[in-house]
């Protein structure tokens, strides 16, 4: 019966929505953020730390269904020893790929860290859950730009 | 109709034919907003296509004509609450306009600065943010009467808020869109008048569910909209006793709510269009009548029954699901089931649902503090229509197990 789930809920977001890796507040940390969808209750706040101009370690709490957490999980790994352009670049792409399934001329040179982000491009089927995949990158970015809040709506 | 044949009634609701996600839609959001039955949608686009003009102004036939049908609804929705004139029927656009028409008119008309307005802990935020707006312009205290932890208004709680006497208004929910609570009327009603409070009821659920006599119950306002009673968007009522709609000061200008103007002043139509300024919602006003010419000829008493069968049906099967917690078991209630699952949130479960072709609500359900009181982010919610069937809450509880075994 799972099969006819996994478009969406593949296993590599079933279990990082249940068992994020990175799913701590950075102690040692330049920047935090919250990200709030208000329309669900979604809640995340991310950390960074950065180093020589580049994104040295993100950390993240969040409250929120298994694709915002999975989300959140993948980006810190997909971010993590880039600088903050390369993360705009991914958050671009990554928007273009939740909202439309694909991203084919997005992000040349991170195609790399764009495959590893593939996993949640199912939700582009369900609009409502879009918001779920990307707000984790809406704080990733209110952080690298110094603002303190940012809403995926 | 003496006899409830469901399959005759989803034979009325085009939509419910649907496939979604290659399954049959099982529609199980009506709390959200109901489907329509054929006879609204006819009325509507006859409307439209046959006898349609602006209302209450012109001399010329098809005006005539279309202000006949429309003001039908009034006399339609005064019947439906027993109401015991038609003047008592206020449209708006919905129960939100119904309840910041109150909070403006009644609020800063009537009510003075150092009165106090009671809501309850379960109100929809249209239950909620009005008041607090009263409560920040015009001096007015806002509280409020909490639930007990299994979704009931604690009634000596609430009785305890109105002990001084300075409560002017309760205004609170007949029927807990979340919980499916149905709030005691009658003794809200006598508790508050002996305490000179008057009382509204936020009716969005309960009208669907249960017969409203007014009178009976006799409730100062009474609130609802119209497209969760099978009618369209854009309508909704404003029941006030006669007396009071008198004493309160029109909340929009315009056209329609005057009697003559002037640049130095104007004076006010007579109630209820003292309080519809503008052109009305005409169409939606006659789908309306539709709506409830549909209700009244299934009947109240068919709808109860068919829904505690639904619900009673529900909450055993959802209630054997491992994991899955049915938040809120007052006693009273309507067929809104708001539900739990364990280490799955609501959103990925109705997600995981609708996948299946089933269609629930997930989040606050625009509840916040309610949803904090029960220590929760949000749950799933399965409404029942006069449509629904035992089938589909089989098909729930089935597609529920699914999910269930896929977050196991």
């Amino acid at each position: 019966m799972s099969e006819e789930f996994a478009d969406l809920y593949q296993a590599i977001v079933m279990d990082r929505g249940r068992r994020p890796r990175h799913g701590v507040r950075l102690a040692d940390f330049d920047a935090t953020a919250k990200g709030d969808n208000p329309m669900c209750g979604d809640r995340v706040q991310v950390w960074v730390r950065r180093a020589d101009g580049g994104i040295d370690a993100v950390g993240f709490e969040a409250r929120g269904c298994a694709i915002s957490i999975a989300s959140a999980d993948l980006m810190v790994e997909a971010v993590q020893g880039r600088s903050a352009g390369e993360a705009r670049a991914l958050f671009s792409a990554f928007g273009t790929m939740a909202r439309t399934g694909v991203c084919p001329e997005c992000a040349p040179g991170l195609m790399g860290a764009m495959g590893a982000l593939a996993p949640l491009s199912g939700v582009h089927e369900y609009s409502s859950r879009v918001k779920c995949a990307t707000l984790p990158w809406h704080a990733l970015m209110a952080a690298l730009d110094g603002t303190k809040e940012a809403s995926s709506e | 109709m003496a006899d409830f044949d469901v399959d005759r009634i989803r034979a009325d609701f085009p939509i419910l034919s649907q496939t979604v996600r290659g399954k049959p839609l099982v529609f199980l959001d009506s709390a959200a907003s109901a489907q329509k039955p054929r006879a609204v949608i006819g009325a509507m686009v006859h409307a439209m296509e046959n006898q349609y003009a602006n209302v209450h102004r012109g001399l010329h036939w098809m005006s005539e004509r279309t202000t006949e049908a429309y003001e039908a609804a009034r006399d339609a929705a005064a019947g439906l609450m027993n109401a015991a004139d038609r003047s008592e029927i206020v449209f708006t656009a919905n129960s939100t306009g119904a309840i910041n028409l109150l909070a403006h008119s009644y609020g800063r008309g009537v009510m003075t600065p150092g009165q106090a307005v009671v809501i309850s802990e379960m109100e929809h935020h249209s239950n909620i943010v009005p008041w607090q707006m009263l409560r920040d312009s015009h001096g007015i205290e806002l509280r409020v009467a909490p639930v007990t932890d299994a979704g009931e208004l604690d009634m000596a709680a609430f009785e305890g808020l109105l002990a001084d006497g300075r409560v002017g208004l309760v205004a609170v929910t007949h029927m807990s869109n979340v919980l499916g609570s149905v709030t005691p009327a009658a003794r809200i009603v006598a508790l508050a008048h002996g305490y000179g409070a008057k009382v509204m009821f936020d009716g969005s659920q309960a009208i669907v569910h249960r017969r409203i006599d007014v009178q009976a119950l006799d409730c100062d306002f009474y609130c609802w909209t119209g497209h969760k009673l099978y009618g369209p968007t854009g309508i909704g009522v404003l029941y006030g006793k006669r007396a009071l709609l008198d004493r309160m000061p029109p909340f929009l200008g315009g056209g329609d709510m005057i009697a003559s103007v002037s640049f130095e002043r104007s004076t006010w139509a007579e109630v209820p269009h003292k309080f519809e300024a503008g052109t009305p919602a005409i169409i939606e006003g006659i789908g309306l009548k539709a709506a409830i010419d549909y209700v009244q000829a299934i009947g109240y008493p068919a709808m109860e029954r068919h829904e505690s069968v639904l619900t009673e049906h529900a909450m055993a099967r959802l209630g054997a699901i491992e994991g899955v917690r049915i938040v809120g078991r007052a006693q009273e209630r309507g067929g809104v089931i708001s539900f739990t699952l364990d280490r799955a949130h609501a959103h990925d479960v109705a997600t995981l649902l609708d996948r299946q072709g089933i269609a629930v609500r997930a989040g606050h359900h625009c509840a916040e503090p309610l949803m904090r009181r029960l220590g929760l982010d949000s749950t799933a919610r399965a409404s029942f229509g006069v449509y629904t069937t035992l089938g589909e809450v089989d098909a729930l509880a089935d597609g529920l197990e699914r999910v269930r075994s896929f977050f196991a």
